[in-house]
């Protein structure tokens, strides 16, 4: 009965694991087939594979290129995971290895501006870019994107380099080592995982953002994910095209994402779930 | 916006330096978070402070000559207008609608991922591939690919069994968004919540059924108890992140059929209505929302931090 019933639950897991991944799987078999393949009722599970969708995606169809898209996001998503970790890092330090007075107060500073909707600040700095001519400027995204995962980097961070024992530092100290030495040779080591996990996240998070992008960028800044909302009006004509699009500029994340599913969860959760 | 909630938490010794040095010492353990601070105010205070004076203005960005001081008449329209007291009621909705049913959903494959059985980290892998999808990417999916009455997957699924053919996001708009944020946060819930379990205390449980204690009560009485502070991370963090969602509304409806949230509903009037200042009210009246959320979510973080601290 006991076998009977673990294996029952088992099978359940397994039936939902699949009916989650459905979407995924069917989007990844569309985007194989060719577009009156693609948009038949009932659906084929058998129709012939080709890669048409994704030289039409491509551009080798005719339509605008992704590549400049596709370059802005890794732009944007690289250099301000980047900025991040170089403001963080110092930061999380001042909060964990050597914390100033009233720390907890100003981490939970950080993370008040993350409840800060995003539309509550969208108008002036959209006003702002437009006088400052730096509409439709990859760079101005960089600099709210570095903002937008600052507050959860160094939450983050400042619980990773918290696991550092004070200990090993104050004994590096006795015997003689400096400052750089002791980052170097006794923090690093520890917190590098938790560091590369917190970059993992802010990437992830720049690279799907969209009311930034869509507000602020035009033609020559353009993202990945604006680039995609250029298929909403297409009604469907082009459904292996979208298909493809779709996944190829999910790609990233979603490798990113498998390969690091422990720290992703400690990361989403600000590093408050162990 | 400084929902500053003073946590009482057990801070570690901070070392207080006496002497003549004292003062500048002080500034060299301050000095390296200032950038992060300084950088944090001016990107994200500072716009905020000039969306609280723009909405007290009434300025249309067409016609700039008659921007004039109009005091409360934004927030009075905001909160008169049918429209927009209508988008305040979606956003309620699509963000208890969308936390409930991805908490419950992700528990409930959370309980199942914590057996033992075989083929786990496969399973476990499916089930996060949703939430590792972009956004808009998702959104595009659930339009064209799953929901679209002709030849969407839903349909055609539903055509095999001889069932009916509905139109799904013109019949149920509202419903069509929240499936795919529901299907999105599912996996992110599942992963905070089987944390939670996998940070059970193994022998209290064994204890428990040596008691005699079947699984139901160890649910009720230990798992569950257990589990709160993840539920209300899961649904806090869900919520500050679903409240702010464009990305569906956007891209399945077009804030259509009566699915326009406040930040769709903010980014229309002024993206394409360019009615600055009502717009800014009703971004104020946003932040005043989710002050209140923030406020009880910062003191479950920190009462989850605190626990933590005192482990240390």
């Amino acid at each position: 009965m006991n076998v009977v019933r673990r294996g029952g639950l088992g099978l359940l897991a397994w039936v939902t694991g699949i009916v989650f991944f459905l979407p995924v799987a069917w989007m990844a078999l569309t985007s194989f087939h060719s577009e009156q393949d693609a948009a038949t009722n009932p659906p084929s599970f058998t129709a012939a594979l080709t890669l048409d969708g994704y030289r039409e995606f491509f551009g080798t169809g005719g339509g605008a290129s992704p590549w400049p898209a596709l370059a802005n996001s890794v732009v944007a998503s690289l250099a301000s995971t980047l900025f991040v970790l170089l403001l963080a890092l110092p930061a999380a330090y001042a909060l964990s290895i050597r914390p100033v007075k009233k720390w907890t107060d100003v981490l939970f500073f950080f993370l008040s501006t993350k409840m800060l909707p995003v539309v509550a600040g969208l108008l002036p700095i959209y006003l702002f870019a437009k006088n400052a001519g730096m509409l439709d400027n990859i760079w101005l995204l960089v600099i709210l994107y570095t903002s937008m995962n600052l507050p959860i980097a160094v939450w983050m961070m400042q619980s990773f380099l918290a696991e550092v024992p004070v200990a090993i530092i104050e004994a590096a100290r006795v015997d003689g080592a400096r400052l750089p030495t002791i980052l170097a040779r006794v923090v690093a080591p520890i917190a590098l995982p938790g560091i590369a996990a917190t970059a993992l996240i802010c990437f992830i998070f720049s690279w799907n953002e969209l009311l930034f992008a869509r507000v602020l960028t035009g033609v020559v800044a353009e993202t990945a994910p604006v680039f995609l909302t250029g298929f909403i009006t297409s009604q469907g004509l082009f459904l292996a095209k979208v298909c493809a699009a779709s996944l190829v500029i999910s790609l990233p994340v979603l490798a990113a994402g498998f390969a690091a599913q422990d720290k992703l969860v400690q990361g989403l959760s600000l590093g408050a779930v162990k | 916006m400084t929902a500053t909630t003073t946590a009482p938490v057990a801070a570690p010794p901070v070392r207080t330096p006496h002497g003549p040095n004292a003062r500048l010492r002080a500034w060299a353990t301050r000095a390296p978070l200032l950038p992060a601070l300084v950088f944090m105010i001016v990107v994200t205070q500072l716009p905020f402070v000039a969306t609280v004076v723009i909405s007290f203005f009434d300025w249309n960005a067409l016609y700039p000559g008659a921007r004039r001081f109009t005091g409360l008449d934004n927030y009075h329209q905001v909160l008169t207008d049918a429209d927009l007291r209508h988008s305040v009621w979606t956003t309620v909705l699509l963000t208890a609608t969308v936390v409930l049913a991805s908490l419950v959903l992700g528990l409930g494959l959370a309980l199942l991922l914590d057996r033992r059985f075989r083929g786990r980290g496969v399973v476990r892998t499916l089930l996060i591939a949703p939430f590792l999808v972009v956004p808009v990417a998702a959104a595009l999916l659930w339009k064209h690919v799953l929901y679209n009455p002709e030849y969407g997957l839903l349909n055609g699924l539903l055509h095999y069994v001889g069932g009916p053919q509905p139109d799904w996001i013109s019949d149920t708009p509202l419903l069509a968004v929240e499936a795919s944020l529901v299907w999105q946060w599912t996996p992110f819930m599942m992963l905070i919540l089987l944390a939670g379990l996998q940070s059970r205390d193994q022998q209290q449980i064994e204890a428990a059924r040596v008691d005699g204690a079947g699984d139901w009560q160890i649910f009720r009485h230990l798992t569950l108890p257990h589990l709160r502070r993840y539920l209300e991370l899961g649904a806090l963090l869900g919520s500050i992140y679903i409240v702010q969602n464009f990305d569906a509304v956007f891209t399945i409806t077009s804030g259509g059929l009566g699915t326009a949230n406040l930040p769709y509903t903010v980014y229309q009037s002024f993206y394409q209505a360019h009615e600055n200042g009502l717009a800014s009210a009703a971004g104020v009246l946003v932040v005043i929302g989710s002050i209140v959320i923030a406020t009880f979510a910062l003191r479950v973080v920190s009462s989850l931090f605190r626990e933590e601290v005192s482990r240390a």
